[in-house]
């Protein structure tokens, strides 16, 4: 058979499958899943309210002032009617109408809500953000290197290289330094050519430091159970106490201790995947470990990540909001959606509006989010797929 | 090394090839045993023939394709390719080599990346084989495709639109992609409808005449070696039981295995059933226990005590045929 004649009867005139791009496929199934496409088109207003709360709310003369205090207008049901005499020009709201209300100061709840907006949705995408790229990149080595041991040579350079930083930090700073530029030559030294780990036949004195000493897998993964076992929220709320309050204060607090359930989807999966024959193809064809990880590995492990991602931006805006609600959030003047709900509850029973509206923000956003989170999990899963 | 046993029209070269498993059990994943999957396994490839390695399942026969890739590290043997000993060697000098020894799996669904399309899968191999540039990328793609008979029109499509048939022809461009002269063909058909083993195999052999490569063969079916290989290499669970140019094997088959082996492919001109239905595979984890003296004993129809007292050693039983029975 010669190929190159009968090389186009053969193949690719009849696809084996209708061409269909992932993007489709997805959205097909997700039309058939009700609660999770009420998730999205919930979720796609959040952004378009927080988007726009951005424009109408902030800059030198904003449209929508959350922080103008009228006290003769305070505590004012949702949609009644600003009284135009009794306030100053620029104290006179844009609408004319208190579409949620004032609370105790005068304020619009409108404006502050739209205001808050802003902060839960940063604060969800960011601190989910620093979780998945540390969850991804923890994951990634323990489910690929996790198997080799770490050398005695290199706890000693650490070891000796924290001790560095741990002088520097206490103040020894001239012994601290010399720690520390040592410590670097010694790391230098070793990934040189004449380092201890590229030589071919060590020394006997020499081969001790080689010695396995811990799996990289077991380090990471006790690491993270050690870290699952702190009740995150208290974590969360110790640190905070300790920092300066701040918006980027909470999105990094909530990344770094909401990372752990990512990094175990993600050795898991690259556990299954590095058995894979395409990943020995790679490496048989010379590709690099970084390129095999990223290009190779990271791609098909990601759609367990999206489910986790996706609910743990519910869980980070609903921790924003607990923190701004116990006043350790972001601080005032600012509006979020939790601190306007922890101002209201003196007033709940004469102003309930000032807890129900955040409230209730809070309570839509976190299901929408939940429920499209869910319904992914149900999309991306490869069984299910098949069977619709 | 010693060149004298280099062969100089040898391609590949291996000799004492050893790897044992661990099993590992308990809370503490202990070595409760081991597995020996490969045992003192020899065998050299001509330039531009093929060596077909047979044998059931679970014999071995991957694990030798992954310590000849360097996949995996052998525990005790030497692989010389092209005069160079690829197990004394490092990462940064197995690179260069790395491209010369290729490999076409047996799954067509498990050997391409389902998230890289059929253009990148090349293109990998393209840049590591030093391709530079868009346009000498697309180009040389399209005559990988074209050489394993696919239109240009499956560049930019992912590995679920294809058929097996189809993902083992991309699986194969992306091998050849690299230029490499020796290609590891670990069952690249058992997986395909017959009427598409054919297709795959007569390609293979094609692409042997134009482009002089080299093949490793592996594969439980008889016929099909028969069909493709200048030798065969009969593995029993780790070790090599017969060793010996196609005809000669086909003709005066000596060790009972091979017997075995044979009675169980159908003869094509009279398509009869197998005269012998009882190849079923049996991994050796059903039965880990080596028996005393000949492995193959407890399948051999006729075995009595010298069987148990045989030393197992590969001996020489005509000009360039070696089998492993005392009887031969
Ligand atoms: N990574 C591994 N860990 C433990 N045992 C293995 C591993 N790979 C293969 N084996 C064992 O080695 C033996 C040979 O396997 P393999 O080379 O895949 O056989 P074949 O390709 O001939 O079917 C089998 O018993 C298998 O269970
Ligand atoms: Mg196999």
């Amino acid at each position: 058979m010669n190929t190159e004649n009968t090389a186009p009867a053969a193949p690719l005139e009849e696809p084996a499958a209708p061409r269909r791009t992932r993007f489709e496929e997805f959205w097909r199934l997700l039309r058939k899943n009700s609660l999770a496409l009420a998730g999205l088109v919930v979720f796609g207003l959040f952004l378009a309210t927080a988007v726009a709360g951005v424009f109408l709310t902030s800059g030198s003369k904003p449209v929508l002032d959350p922080s103008v205090v009228r006290l003769q207008e305070k505590l004012r049901p949702p949609l009644s009617r600003s009284d135009a005499a009794s306030l100053k020009p620029d104290e006179i709201p844009a609408m004319g109408v208190y579409l949620f209300g004032t609370d105790d100061l005068g304020r619009d709840v409108f404006a502050r809500m739209l205001q808050g907006a802003w902060v839960s949705l940063t604060v969800g995408f960011v601190a989910v953000g620093i979780s998945v790229a540390i969850g991804i990149f923890m994951g990634a080595i323990a489910g690929y290197y996790g198997q080799q041991y770490v050398r005695l040579e290199q706890v000693m350079l650490a070891a000796w290289l924290l001790g560095g930083a741990a002088l520097l930090a206490a103040g020894v700073r001239t012994l601290g330094a010399v720690v520390l530029v040592a410590g670097h030559a010694w790391l230098f030294f070793s990934i040189s050519p004449w380092g201890v780990s590229r030589r071919k036949s060590p020394p006997p004195w020499m081969r001790i430091f080689l010695k396995g000493t811990i799996r990289v897998d077991t380090i990471i993964m006790r690491f993270v159970d050690i870290m699952l076992c702190f009740p995150s929220f208290f974590l969360i709320l110790t640190v905070v106490a300790l920092l300066p309050a701040s918006i980027y204060t909470i999105m990094i607090v909530i990344g770094l201790t909401s990372w752990e359930g990512t990094a175990r989807f993600v050795r898991a999966e690259f556990l299954s995947l590095r058995e894979q024959d395409f990943v020995a193809a790679a490496r048989a064809l010379g590709v690099g470990n970084f390129r095999i990880i990223f290009r190779h590995m990271t791609p098909n492990a990601i759609a367990p990540v999206l489910v986790s991602a996706t609910i743990g931006i519910a869980s980070a805006i609903l921790t924003e909001a607990g923190l701004s609600f116990l006043g350790f959030g972001v601080p005032p003047p600012h509006a979020t959606w939790g601190n306007i709900l922890s101002d209201g509850k003196r007033f709940i029973f004469d102003a309930p509006w000032l807890t129900f509206i955040p409230g209730a923000a809070i309570l839509l956003v976190v299901l929408a989010f939940n429920l499209f989170g869910e319904g992914l999990r149900d999309i991306l899963n490869p069984k299910l797929r098949q069977r619709n | 090394m010693e060149n004298e046993t280099l062969n100089a029209q040898d391609i590949l070269k291996v000799e004492g090839l050893r790897k044992r498993f661990p099993i590992r059990r308990g809370f503490l994943q202990r070595a409760a045993g081991w597995v020996n999957a490969v045992e003192n396994v020899s065998f050299s490839i001509e330039r531009g023939k093929t060596l077909g390695l047979v044998g059931e399942s679970g014999c071995g026969k991957t694990t030798v394709a992954r310590m000849i890739l360097k996949l995996l590290p052998s525990d005790a043997g030497r692989i010389v390719f092209n005069g160079v000993d690829l197990c004394g060697i490092s990462d940064a000098e197995m690179k260069p080599l790395r491209k010369q020894i290729q490999i076409i799996f047996q799954d067509p669904y498990g050997s391409l990346n389902p998230r890289m399309s059929v253009g990148e899968a090349i293109g990998e191999g393209l840049r590591m084989a030093g391709v530079r540039g868009r346009n000498a990328t697309a180009a040389r793609t399209e005559e990988l495709l074209a050489r394993v008979g696919l239109s240009a029109r499956a560049i930019d499509r992912y590995p679920h639109e294809f058929s097996g048939g189809q993902r083992q022809r991309i699986g194969i461009a992306r091998a050849l992609s690299v230029e490499p002269s020796l290609i590891i063909c670990d069952e690249p058909v058992s997986a395909l409808d017959v009427s598409i083993q054919a297709q795959i195999i007569n390609l293979l052999k094609d692409l042997q005449d134009q482009l002089g490569l080299s093949y490793l063969f592996i594969s439980h079916d008889l016929n099909v070696v028969g069909y493709l290989c200048h030798r065969v290499a009969v593995m029993y669970r780790g070790q090599i039981m017969e060793h010996a140019p196609t005809e000669e094997l086909f003709e005066h088959p000596l060790h009972p295995y091979t017997h075995l082996l044979l009675s169980a492919v159908p003869d094509p001109e009279a398509g009869k059933k197998p005269a012998v239905e009882t190849l079923e595979s049996e991994p050796p984890e059903s039965a880990p226990e080596l028996p005393e003296g000949c492995r193959f004993q407890v399948k051999c129809l006729d075995n009595d005590e010298r069987c148990r007292r045989f030393g197992g050693a590969l001996t020489q039983a005509g000009k360039d045929h070696f089998v492993r029975c005392w009887k031969a």
